[in-house]
């Protein structure tokens, strides 16, 4: 075959001569590569990049949007007391699920990696919750957490007095709850990749020193798994943002203080049209998702050398 | 003899352990889902009798019939064919989130294609910016988009949601991850076939990737068939809210039917998640960041 091809070849190129094709006019691969990508790239410029410029520039204005203004809106913002209950509960938001939500999932993907049978089933069973729209699960919520929802028909049953779980503390650890139980099918997903990831020679190395199954999972499966800590941390910071669809869908816009989040602050900015304190917030929180990314890319340089 | 037993019987049971704990977060996923389809079958009186105290507040507490004394489809059939207001809300929905899926792939493929394959000045550059844009939340460019849309006049308009969501670049970021793993002899040897940029791109490259396009298209589906922020944000006229934002309004207006609303919402997401679920986990594993 691949002698008819070579000596089909000069016939091939004489017929495509007279074909007129991008290729013979020779247009330089970079141009191509950055034609395949102006679409995108121009929608992103004209949604995002452009108008987000223009943000930047108005965060140093004041509010007839002419004067500069310095830094002021930026210490209007951080002297808000909205602000300082919304960040500090994001933040508190995002300490507590993310390391839970790594380890739960990680031992969920330790499990059903170790299982004979049934693995495609508990898989299903775990990402199930991501197919599940918000809407359709707030209903159920309700019935469950209201004053008068089964989940004090429980409480009742051991004789202790109905709590309101929505409109107290008890909220936050609701939202958590809430964060895992869509959230874990995801993360367990990048585990499975990461252990599929590890050479197997090296669990037949650990077993041939007579290593016990902690001692393997200590010294083998740990060490291989760091690369992906960092990277999953990250996605579950991105769906950390996304559980406010639930606090919102199930308590509103002004939900119990204990789960007052940034996106309600930004809501709640948003309806009071006031534009200012919105800038200067996106700015700031721009800056420290970039600050968040640059570590990721840091790393990625680091292990590529 | 009793103490052997004993040692046999707890060896047992932690060789069982993993698999409790497995089948009880199983549990934790299936109750709601199943609770939810039984209570669709409910009758208004029904849902009435037991979530009366939940729904209307009239101080009964919460119960639960494990089977409908009277099971009945007159929820689904009232949705279906006598609620007008379901059906707008649930084309408002195709309208917003098939646009959006159409247009990232007919733009995020090639992009992705331009990142995967092509050397040009500003590749890295340009494509940290689209991981970072990536894993922006939507409150970051809230206000940019909204003063973007303002002055293009699309606000309170279906492409108010459809627009910015073409432009997303997540898909664009699972795709450039499909397209890598496209050996590279293979490229050269249609190169060599004779094969322009566009045919390898169309001929060679697309249908390579398929499941990659389709993986990004079913997490895109999940997503904006989910939306509540950018509907919530630019969207005041209620008749053009999607279906997402709308629902729990539902229940409110009409208690019998807002449970078989609730399942029929779900359907679409699930079904196409059980039709695509290797194509999901696919895309899943390759949204992990590592470049």
């Amino acid at each position: 075959m691949k002698a008819i091809r070579n000596w089909m070849q000069p016939f091939r190129q004489s017929k495509q001569k007279w074909i007129p094709t991008v290729r013979n006019k020779k247009v330089p691969k970079w141009v191509l590569g950055l034609l395949f990508l102006a679409p995108s790239l121009l929608g992103v410029a004209v949604f995002v990049l452009v108008p987000f410029a223009d943000v930047v520039r108005r965060s140093f204005l004041d509010a007839m949007g002419k004067e500069f203004a310095g830094i002021s809106n930026y210490e209007s913002v951080f002297q808000n007391e909205a602000f300082q209950l919304a960040a500090g509960n994001t933040i508190k938001f995002i300490l507590i699920c993310i390391p839970l939500l790594l380890l739960v999932s990680l031992v969920c993907a330790l499990l059903i990696n170790g299982l004979k049978g049934y693995q495609e089933f508990f898989k299903t069973t775990f990402l199930f919750p991501m197919a599940i729209p918000v809407a359709s699960v707030v209903l159920l919520w309700r019935l469950f957490l209201d004053r008068n929802g089964f989940f004090n028909e429980g409480v009742r049953l051991f004789g202790l007095s109905p709590v309101d779980w929505m409109n107290s503390e008890k909220a936050f650890g609701v939202l958590v709850f809430t964060y895992l139980w869509k959230n874990v099918g995801y993360d367990m997903i990048l585990w499975l990749a990461g252990l599929a990831a590890i050479p197997k020679e090296r669990y037949e190395a650990a077993s041939v020193d007579g290593a016990g199954r902690w001692q393997t999972f200590r010294y083998v499966t740990l060490p291989g798994l760091r690369s992906s800590v960092f990277v999953i941390g990250i996605l579950s910071l991105v769906n950390c943002f996304k559980v406010f669809r639930e606090a919102y869908l199930i308590a509103g816009d002004y939900p119990h203080e204990s789960i007052y989040m940034m996106q309600h602050l930004f809501n709640n900015w948003f309806v009071s049209l006031d534009i200012q304190k919105m800038t200067a917030a996106s700015v700031v929180m721009a800056i420290v998702m970039l600050v968040i990314m640059s570590l990721v890319w840091y790393r990625n340089e680091r292990s590529q050398e | 003899m009793a103490r052997i037993k004993n040692a046999r019987i707890i060896r047992w049971l932690k060789g069982k352990c993993g698999r409790v704990l497995l089948v009880i977060l199983a549990l934790l996923v299936w109750l709601p889902v199943l609770i939810l389809l039984i209570c669709s079958f409910y009758g208004e009186q029904e849902i009435i009798d037991c979530f009366g105290g939940v729904l209307l507040s009239n101080g009964n507490t919460a119960k639960l019939h494990a089977l409908p004394s009277y099971p009945t489809l007159k929820g689904y059939v009232e949705l279906l064919l006598d609620s007008l207001g379901f059906f707008v809300m649930f084309w408002n929905s195709c309208k917003q989130v098939f646009p959006i899926l159409i247009g990232q792939v007919l733009i995020g493929v090639p992009a992705a294609w331009a990142f995967a394959h092509f050397v040009f000045p500003g590749k890295k550059i340009l494509f940290h910016l689209y991981m970072l844009l990536m894993i922006l939340p939507f409150q970051v460019t809230m206000v940019s988009s909204y003063l973007v849309l303002n002055k293009m006049n699309l606000l309170d308009t279906h492409g108010a949601i459809i627009l910015p969501g073409i432009f997303a670049t997540f898909s664009v970021f699972i795709i450039t991850k499909t397209f890598r793993e496209i050996p590279k002899p293979l490229l050269e040897a249609a190169a060599i076939d004779g094969a322009g940029e566009f045919r390898i791109f169309r001929y060679v490259a697309v249908p390579m990737a398929r499941p990659g396009i389709l993986s990004a298209i079913i997490l895109s589906f999940l997503e904006y068939w989910n939306a509540i922020e950018q509907p919530m944000t630019f969207l005041e006229t209620k008749s053009k809210w999607p279906l997402s934002l709308y629902l729990p309004n539902i229940t409110v207006d009409k208690m019998g039917v807002s449970f078989c609303a609730s399942v029929i919402m779900m359907l679409p997401a699930v079904l196409l998640f059980l039709w695509g679920q290797s194509y999901l986990e696919q895309g899943i594993a390759a949204s992990g960041l590592k470049e």
